[in-house]
C-alpha cells in the first residue's frame, strides 16, 4: 500500500533522484568539522520556526514590546521554552557560522571552483550578525536599548556619511518607535529573506561542486 | 558486510538520525502546539453581580437605562468592554422587573429607547423592538436578550448577574 503511494509520488516528484543527489552524494572522508554547515542550516531553521512562534505574541511597539515579552516568558505555556531556544539558538548560530567560516578558511576550501560559495558564505555570516544585531533590540529592555544606542552610534562614526547611516538605521536622529519597528521588520522579513536566498545559492553550489577534501602535505 | 543480516553502518546512521530527529521534533512540536493554543484554554473573565441602579429611581413602566464596563486582562493588555440595558419596573415588587440587554440581536449594535415611537430603535439597521423587547420591525432574528437573574441588595440597589463570555 505505502509502496504504491510512494512509487506514485516518486514517478511524479523524483524523490529517489532527490535523495541520491542531495543526501547520498559522494563526500570526501568524513570529518566532524565538515558538519558545521549542516549545523548552521539546522540552527537557521530552528531560529525561523521559534521566531515565527514568537511573533504570535510579540508586539513591536514601545508601549507593549517589553510587556509582551514578559507575557511570553510568564503567561503562555512553554513561552519560556520557545524564547529560550530562540535566545540561545541565536548565540549558538553566530558561533557555529563563525567556526564554519574559520574551517573553510583554514582548510583553504574557498579556492577554485568554490570562490563564489565562499563569498556568499561571507554574506551569510554578515546577515547572521545582522540578525543578532536587530534581534537584540526587540525585547526593549535597558540592555537592548543601550546596546542599540551604542551600536547605531558606532555605525554613525563613519566619515562623511555617518550621520546619514545613523538616521537610516534609527529611522530618525533618536532611538524611537520607528527604530523598534524597522529593526523588527529587518529581523523578521528583510534579513531572513536575504538569508534564505543566499542559503539556496550556497547549497546549490555545494551540491554542484561537492565538498572539498582536506589539503594534504602535497597540497 | 554484504549478504550478512547485520545492520550496515549506513542503515544504522539513517535509523539513528530518524529517531533522534523524531525525538527532537516531538520535544519541540508538542510544546509548540501547547504554546499556540494556550490562550484558548485560559479561563475567561469572572462572573459577577453588578449593580445597575436604585430600585426607587426606577419609575413604573419607564425604561431605566443603565450601563457598565467590564475590564479583562488579555495577555499584556487590559481590554474593557461596555455593556448596557434597560430595566423596566412593572409594579412595586422588586421581583417584578424586566431587564433587557440593549445589545441588538441582529448585529450587536446598541438600541436606544425612543419615547415618541414607544420603542427601542437600533441605529444600525432600523430594527425596532417593543418595550417588552419583542421585534416590531426590521431584521433581528429574536427578541432582545433578558437578564434573567437579578436581586435587590440590602442598600436598595438592583443587581444583575453577569455571566462572562
Amino acid at each position: 500500500m505505502w509502496k504504491t503511494v510512494y512509487e506514485w509520488l516518486d514517478e511524479r516528484l523524483g524523490l529517489n533522484d532527490l535523495y541520491t543527489n542531495l543526501l547520498d552524494r559522494p563526500e570526501p572522508k568524513g570529518n566532524w568539522w565538515n558538519t558545521l554547515g549542516s549545523a548552521s542550516l539546522f540552527l537557521f531553521v530552528l531560529q525561523g520556526l521559534t521566531g515565527i512562534f514568537l511573533t504570535v505574541y510579540y508586539t513591536p511597539s514601545p508601549d507593549h514590546a517589553y510587556d509582551s515579552v514578559q507575557y511570553i516568558m510568564e503567561g503562555v505555556a512553554f513561552g519560556w521554552l520557545i524564547r529560550g531556544i530562540h535566545h540561545w539558538g541565536a548565540t549558538l548560530m553566530v558561533i557555529v557560522v563563525f567556526i564554519h567560516l574559520l574551517r573553510v578558511f583554514i582548510t583553504a576550501s574557498f579556492k577554485f571552483p568554490r570562490e563564489l560559495t565562499w563569498l556568499i558564505g561571507i554574506g551569510l555570516f554578515l546577515a547572521t550578525l545582522g540578525m543578532g544585531f536587530t534581534g537584540y533590540l526587540l525585547p526593549w529592555n535597558q540592555k537592548a536599548y543601550w546596546a542599540t544606542t551604542v551600536g547605531t552610534q558606532i555605525a554613525g562614526s563613519v566619515p562623511f556619511i555617518g550621520e546619514f547611516i545613523l538616521k537610516a538605521l534609527r529611522g530618525g536622529p533618536d532611538l524611537s518607535a520607528l527604530t523598534l519597528q524597522r529593526f523588527f521588520s529587518a529581523h523578521i522579513w528583510i534579513i531572513p529573506a536575504v538569508l534564505a536566498g543566499l542559503i539556496g545559492i550556497h547549497l546549490y553550489l555545494i551540491i554542484k561542486h561537492g565538498e572539498s577534501h582536506f589539503p594534504t602535505k602535497e597540497d | 558486510m554484504s549478504g550478512s543480516n547485520e545492520l550496515s553502518r549506513r542503515d544504522f546512521i539513517k535509523v539513528t538520525t530518524g529517531i533522534v530527529g523524531g525525538l527532537i521534533g516531538v520535544a519541540l512540536g508538542l510544546p509548540s502546539v501547547s504554546y499556540l493554543i494556550d490562550p484558548a484554554l485560559q479561563e475567561g473573565g469572572k462572573d459577577a453581580w453588578i449593580s445597575i441602579g436604585k430600585f426607587e429611581d426606577m419609575q413604573l413602566e419607564k425604561p431605566y437605562p443603565f450601563s457598565f464596563t467590564r475590564v479583562q486582562v488579555n495577555g499584556w493588555e487590559r481590554t474593557s468592554s461596555s455593556f448596557g440595558g434597560y430595566a423596566i419596573r412593572k409594579s412595586d415588587d422588586p421581583k417584578d422587573l424586566l431587564i433587557l440587554n440593549s445589545r441588538c440581536t441582529h448585529l450587536s449594535c446598541n438600541v436606544n429607547w425612543h419615547e415618541e415611537s414607544d420603542a427601542f430603535l437600533c441605529p444600525c439597521h432600523d430594527a425596532k423592538f417593543s418595550r417588552d423587547g419583542n421585534v416590531l420591525d426590521g431584521p433581528p432574528p429574536r427578541p432582545l436578550d433578558v437578564y434573567e437573574e437579578f436581586r435587590l441588595s440590602e442598600d436598595g440597589n438592583i443587581e444583575i448577574f453577569f455571566k462572562a463570555g
